[in-house]
């Protein structure tokens, strides 16, 4: 990549690749599939030229297991796919959140069920995301709304992942990511870009699950000096495995913790006009986009309307929705889903009693500001 | 002249080992930890990659790095960790569950794409961690835990399968050929690009109990009397081989691997200036 700040027209999924690699990525691995097949041919086609390696795998099981390899052998790696692909990487995307590994999924989701509509967007694997594993394990996903948003979500997910030793998942939906705009792809340093906390100690006495106190144990990488393993079984703080019911328990819990200690810096949010809001809409991915236009709709008519974008999906902004909803006498929750997803657990913060109104659309069409409107007037 | 123990790349502390009397895997252990100390191979540059039942328990004696999978997948992991770090060895340990039957697809694109690995499989004909049902090595009409009236289905030959999905070396090997085992598990390891070494392995807890071999040296009288040198093997009229196999290199190519073939390419890139 040319050094500098340069304003460009591109497609979400080309800034996705922009930021991987402003990240530092230089691992791709993945098969193809519409409608994210954009970003393995633009990693394939710039990663040779940075030092990097770009490989197509058999399918998405191995395409997450490879991008856990090469982590652990050192790099920032990522993959990316849609709806059945990513429902094939769960198992081993469990294994990332068991061994700790730093690494950036990138789903760009289509319409399902299964095959589904494949051309079309949608925003329905918001809970298999949270919970499409086996075992109860915690993750964050992030959702951007833009082009723009697709390059600087991209650098932070992977900043998330080496900095909290975690899978981290993209989740932006087709219109996302075939949609084009300008965006300022900042200069080096101009975004802050974190690297994972490596070993400093006695290379015998290294354990690569003792977190320090920020609930985060350093990683090598295989080659250096400090020889380690890493299990997709239970393991003890060496990484050897470890049927000890105390340990499991211990093991479990950290995982979970490390991601609750940072809580409020991995929340990400926005707001739009939500000081003064009667009608609070909550929205992420390309649904803000039509929901910003209904509040500005609502204003003209003097309605006070505000949009609320959850940019990090998971963790879910509890407090945030809390306060916000407090006020507003409102909620109205737009996305490309049947069930609900988000204003499901919009309800579950503000209780039974609070207005929710849900706006769904799940025929592959998007949700204009139009349909918000109707839905609520 | 002192022999090889390879104990300096065992964890101190775990033997006796898990497995059962009669298996192969501790056999296939002992062979592979003297031939990292005759190849001289430091413990950080070796990585054990290992999918999961019995042969993918070994990891938990090694004090090399390792990364202990899924079930079926070592060789991916494997395949990210060599692209990215050329310089290390890395060798998968997989039994016949883990790298022809739930993991036979990566299996096949490993051979292909030439990836510089050693797989060393051990084919124990039956899933034995889950207790002896049948896998896709287990031969025609034996009997497993799910096949009490003999196996409806047919055997996959795991070298075969290596040699025509591009493997640049093969060779099969018994825990009775101890010493024949390590010299090809050496191979195997020296050997640029991607490598098999099958173990037809005793299981007599499981396959041996339910197929007139119960007795641990049962199985291994069998793999003694049915294993012949490749060149014996090769010998024998068609109709003459029914009931042996061979034992020994059975492939060796020279086939450029991934990482080269990949900077090959990479060079090209660079002066095409894309």
């Amino acid at each position: 990549m040319e050094l500098g700040r340069k304003v460009k027209l591109m497609q979400g999924n080309q800034a996705i690749v922009e930021g991987a690699f402003y990240a530092g990525a230089r691992f791709y691995a993945g098969y193809p599939i519409t409608p994210s097949s954009e970003i393995a041919e633009e990693s394939a086609k710039r990663m040779p030229l940075l030092g990097g390696i770009y490989m197509q795998m058999e399918d998405e099981i191995a395409s997450m297991a490879a991008i856990i390899g090469a982590s652990l052998a050192g790099a920032k790696s990522f993959t990316a796919t849609s709806g059945p692909g990513f429902s094939l990487m769960q198992e081993n995307l469990g294994l990332a959140v068991m061994g700790e590994v730093p690494c950036v999924v990138i789903n760009v989701q289509r319409s399902g069920p299964s095959t589904g509509l494949a051309t079309k967007p949608a925003q329905s694997d918001v809970m298999q995301i949270r919970w499409g594993r086996h075992g109860d394990q915690s993750v964050i996903a992030l959702c951007p709304a833009s082009v723009s948003e697709c390059f600087t979500l991209t650098v932070t997910a992977f900043n998330f992942a080496e900095k909290f030793r975690v899978p981290v998942i993209l989740a932006s939906d087709e219109v996302v990511g075939h949609m084009r705009e300008n965006i300022t792809i900042p200069s080096p340093g101009e975004l802050a870009v974190a690297e994972r906390k490596k070993p400093t100690g006695e290379p015998a006495a290294y354990k690569p699950f003792i977190a320090d106190e920020d609930g985060v144990a350093p990683l090598a990488s295989y080659g250096s000096d400090y020889v380690f393993h890493v299990s997709s079984s239970m393991h003890g703080p060496d990484g050897y495995s470890n049927n000890n019911p105390a340990n499991a328990a211990w093991r479990v819990a950290q995982l979970h913790k490390k991601i609750e200690m940072h809580r409020e810096e991995i929340i990400i949010t926005k707001t739009f006009d939500t000081e003064d809001a009667d009608i609070l809409f909550i929205a992420f991915g390309a649904t803000t986009r039509a929901s910003r236009a209904a509040a500005l709709e609502l204003r003209k008519q003097g309605i006070r309307a505000g949009v609320l974008q959850l940019m990090t999906i998971w963790p879910f902004a509890d407090k945030k929705i809390a306060s916000l909803g407090e006020r507003a006498k409102t909620v109205v929750v737009p996305e490309m889903n049947y069930s609900g997803q988000v204003a499901g657990e919009v309800q579950r913060i503000l209780g039974a009693g609070a207005d929710i109104r849900k706006v769904n659309s799940y025929n592959g069409e998007i949700i204009t500001p139009q349909d918000i409107l109707k839905a609520i007037l | 002249m002192s022999h090889a123990t390879g104990l300096q790349y065992l964890k101190k502390g775990v033997l006796p080992h898990m497995w059962c009397s009669g298996c192969g895997v501790g056999v296939m252990l002992g062979a592979l930890v003297r031939s990292f100390e005759e190849l001289g191979y430091e413990r950080k540059d070796t990585v054990v990659v290992t999918g999961i039942g019995c042969t993918g328990k070994t990891d938990d004696y090694l004090v090399t790095n390792a990364l202990h999978t899924t079930h079926g997948r070592a060789l991916a992991y494997a395949t990210g960790i060599k692209a990215f770090n050329p310089k290390l060895h890395v060798v998968v340990l997989m039994g016949d569950g883990d790298s022809v039957t739930i993991g036979g697809n990566h299996f096949l694109h490993a051979a292909r794409r030439n990836m510089d690995l050693t797989a060393i499989i051990i084919n124990n004909f039956n899933f034995g961690m889950t207790g002896g049902q049948f896998s896709g090595t287990t031969p025609a009409d034996a009997i497993t835990q799910t096949s009490i009236y003999g196996n409806a289905e047919r055997q996959l030959d795991i070298s075969a399968l290596a040699e025509l999905a591009g493997a640049n070396y093969v060779a099969r090997g018994t825990p009775y050929h101890v010493w024949e085992l390590k010299t090809n598990i050496k191979e195997a390891l020296s050997k640029k690009g991607f490598s098999v070494v099958e173990i037809y392995s005793p299981c007599p807890t499981h396959f041996g109990k339910n197929n007139k071999m119960k007795e641990a040296t049962a199985m291994l009288q069998w793999l003694k009397e049915s294993g012949l040198p490749v060149e014996k093997y090769n010998s024998l009229e068609k109709s003459a081989r029914k009931g042996f196999f061979a034992v020994g290199k059975l492939v060796d190519r020279e086939e450029p691997d991934f990482n080269t073939r990949y900077e090959e390419i990479r060079r090209r890139a660079m002066n095409l200036k894309v």
